[in-house]
C-alpha cells in the first residue's frame, strides 16, 4: 500500500467517527458565521426534532415496525418537564430524566400488548395511543392548561448559567443531538442493530438463529420513546409554552415523514429528512399554507420511486450499480 | 444425538404427527422422507420451537429441549435451513452469515451503545469467523452484495453458511437442494457428507430420492403423521410398505 491509498484506508475505516466528528466541529463553529437567532432557532429546532426521529427511524426503518403514535411520547416529555420544572419547581435536568424514565415505563406498558400486532393494527393501536394522550392533554386543564397552553416553563441551566438564548440553546442541545446520534450509530452497527435488521424482515428466520423477536421490538420501542420523550422535554424549555396541537396526530405523521424521506434504516437518512422537512416551510412561502397536502405529496412521490427512503434508496442504487459493473468487468 | 419420542401434534383434532418416535446419532445423517402432508415441516417445527407439540419429547444428548420456545434453540447447538429461503432480502450476504451468529453476539444494550474495546474486538472476531465461512462456500467476492440480487443457487448457499458459522452440534436441513440444478445439487450433497465427517448430526428433509440415497445413513419415513418404516437406504428402498406409500405413488405419477 502506498501512501495515498493508506490515507484512504483509514477515511474509509473511520468513516463514522470522521463524518460524525467534521459535523461536530462544522456545527461548532456554525454560530461564528450566522448569529441571527432566527436562523440558530430554525437550527434548534432540528436538533430537537432529530433526537427524536433518531429513535423513530430505529423502530420505524430498522425493526420494520410502525408507529403514528410518537407524538404522544414528545408530549408526555414535554408537558411532564412543564409540569415538574415549573409547578413543582424542579431542577429542568432531573426534571427530564425523571419523566424519560416515566415515559419509559408507559412505554413498556403499551408496548408489551401493541407490539403483538403488526402492520395495519400496530399503526391503529399507536394512533389510539396518541389520540388518548392528546385528549388528556387538553381535557385535564387544572394540571396541563387545556387547549390554551402551559406557559411559564424555566429554562434550561447549566452551572448556573441560564440557557436562555438560542445562541446558548445551539450549545447544549447539538452536543446531545450529536452524542444520541452516535450512540445510534453504534447500536445498528452492533449485534442487536443486525438482529432488529433481521427480525424486520424475516421474523421466524431471525427467531431461529436466537433473535427474541418480541423482546427485541419492545426494547426498540421503549429506547424511541425515550428519546421522544428527552426531544420532548427539551422542546418545552426551548420555547417555554407547549400546547396540545403540537403533540397531535398530525405531529405523529410529520415525525414518520421526516424518517420516510430521510431512508428508512439510515441514521444520516434521519438528519436529512429531519432537516428537509423544517427547512422547507422556512424557504417556500407557500408550503406552510399546503403544508399537509405537500407533506402528503412527498411521502407519496418517495414512497413510489424508493420504497426505502430517499438515502436509503439512493444508497441500494449505487451499490447495486458497483456490484453490476464489477460484474461486467469480470466477464 | 438427537432423540424424537412420541412426539405428537395436533390441528384441530387431525393428527399431523401421531406417536413419532426416532433416534438421529450423532455424526451420522438421518433423513425424513414421506409425501406431501406426511408430517416432515411440522416435525421439523416442533424440534426448533416454532410449533409446541401436544405430548412427546425431544432430547439433545439426554436434555430435554422440546417445548423451550424457538429463539433459545440455537443457543442448544441446533441450526436449520427453511424450505423457502428465509434470508434477509436487504442486508448483504457478509450481514447474513453474521446474522448466524447472533448466539455470541453482545446483548448487553448498554455495551451495544457505547461499544468499549471488549464489544468491539468481539465484533471483529464475528465478522472474522463470517469471512472465512463465506471463503469456504465460495462466496468471497459477493460479500458487499445485496442476497437479493444473487441467483438461487448462491442464496441456497448463503443460507447454508448462516446456519454453519454458529459451529452446531445438530444441523436441520429442509429441502437443501429443492430448485437446483443437478450439479448445484451434487455440490450440496458433497458438502452434506462433508460436514457429516466433521462430525456433525445431521437431520435432513428432502424430496430428491438420489441426493436422499447418496447421503442417508439412515432414512425414517412418515406418512400421515405416522412413522411407517426406518432402516438404512438399502432396506428402504425395498421395503414394500414404503414403495406402497410413498414411491409407488410417485411411480404412477411418473
Amino acid at each position: 500500500m502506498n501512501r495515498k491509498d493508506r490515507i484512504l484506508y483509514f477515511i474509509w475505516l473511520h468513516r463514522t467517527g470522521l463524518t460524525i466528528g467534521a459535523l461536530g466541529l462544522g456545527l461548532a463553529l456554525f454560530p461564528c458565521f450566522q448569529d441571527n437567532p432566527y436562523i440558530l432557532g430554525i437550527s434548534n429546532l432540528i436538533g430537537i426534532y432529530l433526537i427524536i426521529t433518531i429513535g423513530l427511524n430505529l423502530f420505524i426503518g430498522y425493526a420494520g415496525q410502525i408507529s403514528l403514535g410518537h407524538a404522544g411520547f414528545v408530549g408526555l416529555g414535554a408537558y411532564g418537564s412543564a409540569v415538574l420544572s415549573t409547578d413543582m419547581a424542579w431542577d429542568p435536568w432531573l426534571a427530564m430524566v425523571l419523566v424519560a424514565l416515566l415515559v419509559a415505563l408507559a412505554a413498556l406498558l403499551v408496548g408489551i400488548p401493541t407490539l403483538r400486532l403488526s402492520g395495519h393494527y400496530l399503526a391503529m393501536a399507536t394512533l389510539g395511543f396518541n389520540i388518548v394522550i392528546y385528549t388528556v392533554l387538553i381535557q385535564w386543564d387544572r394540571v396541563t392548561g387545556g387547549p390554551s397552553g402551559f406557559a411559564g416553563i424555566p429554562p434550561l441551566s447549566l452551572m448556573g448559567v441560564p440557557i436562555d438564548s438560542e445562541f446558548r440553546f445551539h450549545y447544549v442541545i447539538w452536543p446531545l443531538a450529536i452524542l444520541f446520534l452516535t450512540l445510534a450509530l453504534n447500536l445498528v452497527r452492533s449485534g442487536l442493530g443486525l438482529g432488529l435488521a433481521a427480525l424486520a424482515q424475516n421474523e421466524t428466520a431471525a427467531t431461529s438463529l436466537g433473535i427474541q423477536v418480541s423482546r427485541a421490538k419492545i426494547q426498540v420501542f421503549v429506547l424511541s420513546a425515550v428519546l421522544a420523550s428527552i426531544g420532548g422535554s427539551l422542546f418545552a424549555h426551548c420555547f417555554n409554552f407547549v400546547n396540545p396541537h403540537s403533540f397531535s396526530i398530525f405531529s405523529s405523521l410529520e415525525l414518520v415523514t421526516m424518517v420516510v424521506i430521510g431512508g428508512l434504516g439510515s441514521v444520516w437518512g434521519s438528519l436529512f429528512g429531519t432537516a428537509l422537512i423544517v427547512l422547507m416551510p422556512e424557504y417556500l412561502e407557500f408550503f406552510e399554507t399546503y403544508k399537509d397536502i405537500i407533506h402528503g405529496l412527498i411521502l407519496v412521490v418517495v414512497l413510489t420511486l424508493f420504497p426505502q427512503g430517499l438515502i436509503t434508496g439512493l444508497r441500494y442504487m449505487a451499490r447495486l450499480k458497483i456490484v453490476q459493473r464489477r460484474k461486467r468487468a469480470n466477464h | 444425538m438427537l432423540t424424537i419420542e412420541k412426539l405428537t401434534k395436533y390441528f384441530g383434532g387431525v393428527p399431523a404427527l401421531d406417536e413419532v418416535s426416532f433416534e438421529c446419532p450423532a455424526g451420522r445423517i438421518t433423513t425424513l422422507i414421506g409425501p406431501n402432508g406426511a408430517g416432515k415441516s411440522t416435525l421439523i417445527n416442533c424440534v426448533t420451537g416454532v410449533l409446541t407439540p401436544d405430548r412427546g419429547s425431544v432430547r439433545l444428548n439426554g436434555t430435554e429441549i422440546c417445548g423451550e420456545p424457538a429463539h433459545r434453540i440455537p443457543y442448544h447447538g441446533i441450526a436449520r435451513t427453511f424450505q423457502n429461503l428465509a434470508l434477509f432480502p436487504r442486508l448483504s450476504v457478509l450481514e447474513n452469515v453474521l446474522s448466524g451468529l447472533t448466539v455470541e453476539a453482545e446483548k448487553g444494550f448498554l455495551k451495544s451503545i457505547f461499544r468499549p474495546p471488549s464489544t468491539r474486538n468481539r465484533e471483529r472476531r464475528l465478522r472474522l469467523k463470517t469471512r472465512e465461512m463465506l471463503d469456504r462456500f465460495a462466496l468471497a467476492d459477493k460479500a458487499d452484495w445485496p442476497v437479493s440480487i444473487l441467483s438461487y443457487g448462491d442464496r441456497k448457499r448463503v443460507e447454508i453458511a448462516r446456519a454453519l458459522v454458529s459451529e452446531p452440534r445438530v444441523l436441520l436441513l429442509d429441502e437443501p437442494v429443492a430448485g437446483l440444478n443437478v450439479g448445484e445439487s451434487a455440490a450440496i450433497g458433497a458438502e452434506i457428507l462433508r460436514l457429516r465427517n466433521l462430525g456433525l448430526t445431521i437431520l435432513l428433509v428432502e424430496h430428491d430420492m438420489d441426493l436422499v440415497m447418496a447421503v442417508s445413513d439412515v432414512i425414517v419415513v412418515l406418512d400421515s403423521g405416522e412413522r411407517i418404516a426406518q432402516g438404512p437406504p438399502q432396506s428402504i428402498r425395498h421395503n414394500p410398505k414404503v414403495i406402497e406409500a410413498y414411491l409407488g405413488r410417485m411411480s404412477l405419477t411418473a
